[in-house]
């Protein structure tokens, strides 16, 4: 099968005024066609500037090194005129807040039917049509009476359903959902992962869904890759991460995980903070995190290493199959 | 929504009476009185005015018949213009403050969104710090040392060019004679206008929706137009309710530079002479354009923001 969006060395920084970030570190990611790969990694480890670089959306003061290729085309050296050929049509991306992210002044229906305008030349009234569609397609009750309302109309969960929508107007290749459901109530979480999985299912495209959440990863993802300080630390079979996790971190985020069959007083969390991008610590940069932690660790940092299957993790730590 | 505005005009009824009110009895609080002179009068002839004028009777007795002369739409005599009355002395000078304000402020709304706009676009870059010293300049200068220095150069140093102007007077609106005070009324506010589009349009840059317009793939243009821009002009919106009642109720300084016999004018020789009926008339009617264009502005922010409505 071949991959349909392939991040190969993709360096992210930003200059501050007190000093660089290096936000994302020289990472390696592809996601083929019909395949969800779930992106994981506490708060600030890069995730969501990985895509953005790829969608040409970085702030100002962000710098994209090193190369993604949608479909053998490479985004970040593409002109900004190629690349909005590229955004909305044959990639999109879905944002953490529903809240924030729809435009105030604009009716649900404009908003959803500009895409299909923009970039396949339709008239309005087709767009709109197909808008009412894609608002179907996405269960929203009601959706005709929907298309002429402003957003703050809409609960948090429907303008998610409205953004998914939006997101899937051209029916792109490759859908970046970050974050789709944190903003959410947990029983519209659960609602608007369904909605994830029946796109998943009824499309061929290539589905990225990035969390800070293993529990949303488990029943969308086919594989799992896990960011920590802008580096990928593993990457396997969503299989292979849940039950035979080889990173420390990649087991501390696992046991953080609230689960339903066993029973927990308090959620475990990984002790301390995460490390300041500025100044990363030496070695492997979770070195001063992990339990494990030895003389190695310090002053190396591991290189990601072929186990089986595809599985990959950055760590020193001999892995012992479970 | 016509039902609540309509329910606002009745509401501004109590509101002007409050403002007369108060007015009225503020001016009367002020030492002196539109008789005094220099060489004070003989008191029987002071008297006799008093009386002529009605100010010798108890203050609530002259407050309540000028209430009713106004409902009569009456605003009485000028003290100090003794040949005419207030509604005429305003019916003089207001087109005159109108034409020169609305000429300003469509000029700053003009000049100043699309120059706010562009520094906005080009942040941090030479066009907008250079955009942005201009504005500060033409807010930090005020407008009696702008004034007299356009005329300077177009009344004196461009004399005997194509460019001279005429440097005072109305002539009865002639379009040259319009041009200097326009101008030197617009140019602050062309400055402050430039400078909120800016803030604006930087702030509503940022913003999550703008970023998913652009992940839309909507060439820039078409995000910034149809995206940021109505969500940008609401601080500009609600700069220009205040600055319109300014520029249209005339502006004393411009009207005295350039001699134009605007209702500015009127309102501060009219305080300074106690001329109590003529600063009463000029003051209910720029109360009353308060009150109506703050009404336009409250319009204008339902149309610029759909969560805003009015029951
Ligand atoms: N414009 C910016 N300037 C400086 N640092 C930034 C900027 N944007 C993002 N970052 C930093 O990059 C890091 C990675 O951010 P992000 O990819 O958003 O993390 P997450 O994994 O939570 O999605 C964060 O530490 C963030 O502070
Ligand atoms: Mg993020």
């Amino acid at each position: 099968m071949t991959s349909v969006l392939e991040i190969d060395g993709l360096t992210v920084s930003f200059s501050t005024p007190d000093g660089d970030v290096s936000a994302v570190s020289d990472i390696s990611l592809s996601v083929d066609a019909g395949e969800c790969l779930g992106l994981v990694g506490e708060s600030g480890s890069g995730k969501s500037q990985t895509f953005m670089a790829a969608l040409g959306l970085l702030a100002d003061n962000g710098t994209a090194t090193g190369e993604i290729r949608l479909d053998g085309i490479d985004l970040l050296s593409a002109s900004e005129k190629k690349l909005n050929t590229l955004r909305g049509e044959r990639i999109a991306m879905i944002f953490q807040d529903p809240m924030t992210s729809l435009t105030p002044h604009m009716k649900i229906g404009r908003q959803l039917s500009e895409v299909l305008i923009e970039h396949q030349n339709v008239d309005t009234k087709t767009g709109w049509a197909r808008a009412l569609d894609m608002l179907n397609r996405v269960h929203i009750p009601a959706a005709e009476r929907r298309l002429d309302m402003y957003p703050h109309e809409l609960s948090g969960g429907l303008r998610q359903r409205v953004m998914i929508a939006m997101a899937l107007m051209c029916e792109p290749e490759v859908i970046v959902a970050d974050e789709p459901t944190t903003a959410l109530d947990v029983t519209v979480q659960a609602q608007i992962l369904d909605l994830l999985t029946e796109v998943k299912d009824n499309l061929d495209a290539a589905i990225v869904l990035i969390t800070h959440d293993l529990g949303v990863v488990a029943g969308l993802a086919d594989r799992v890759a896990v960011m920590y300080a802008g580096r990928i630390v593993e990457q396997g079979t969503v299989g292979d991460i849940f039950a035979s996790p080889a990173h420390p971190y990649t087991q501390g985020l696992l046991a953080c995980t609230p689960r339903l069959d066993v029973e927990t007083e308090e959620l475990i969390t990984i002790l301390g903070q995460p490390p300041n991008l500025q100044n990363l610590p030496s070695g492997c940069s979770f070195h001063p995190r992990c339990t494990y932690v030895v003389e190695q660790c310090k002053s190396e940092r591991p290189a990601l290493e072929v186990m089986n299957n595809g599985h990959i993790k950055a760590c020193f730590r001999p892995h012992v199959e479970a | 929504m016509w039902a609540y505005f309509t329910r606002r005009l009745i509401i501004a009824i109590p509101t002007l009476w409050v403002v007369i009110t108060v007015a009225f009895f503020l001016m009367r609080l002020a030492p002196g009185g539109p008789f005094d002179q220099e060489a004070p009068l003989p008191p029987e002839i002071m008297a006799n005015l008093k009386a002529a004028y009605g100010l010798d009777q108890p203050l609530w007795w002259q407050y309540l018949n000028y209430l009713g002369n106004l409902l009569q739409g009456d605003f009485g005599p000028s003290f100090k213009y003794k040949d005419f009355s207030v509604t005429e002395l305003i019916a003089q000078g207001f087109p005159v403050s109108i034409q020169n304000g609305a000429a300003a402020l469509f000029i700053a709304v003009l000049f100043g969104i699309p120059l706010g706009a562009t520094a906005a676009l080009r942040q941090n870059t030479v066009t907008d710090h250079a955009a942005m010293t201009v504005a500060m300049t033409g807010i930090v200068i005020p407008n009696f040392v702008v004034g007299p220095l356009l005329a300077l150069i177009f009344g004196i140093y461009l004399r005997d060019t194509m460019f001279a102007l005429p440097v005072a007077g109305w002539n009865n609106g002639a379009l040259p004679n319009r041009i200097l005070p326009v101008i030197c009324l617009a140019l602050p506010f062309i400055a402050y206008i430039a400078r909120i589009t800016r803030a604006g349009l930087i702030e509503t840059l940022r913003t999550n929706y703008v970023r998913t317009a652009r992940a839309k793939g909507l060439p820039f243009r078409t995000v910034v137009l149809r995206h940021a821009f109505k969500s940008a002009m609401i601080p500009v919106v609600t700069y220009l309710g205040p600055a319109t009642v300014f520029l249209l109720t005339g502006s004393m300084v411009i009207e005295t530079i350039f001699g134009l016999p605007g209702i500015g004018r009127y309102f501060v020789q009219g305080a300074l002479n106690r001329d109590y009926t003529l600063v009463m008339g000029v003051t209910i009617l720029a109360a009353s354009m308060v009150i109506f264009i703050n009404l336009l502005v409250d319009m204008a922010y339902a149309w610029l923001d759909p969560k805003v409505r009015y029951e």
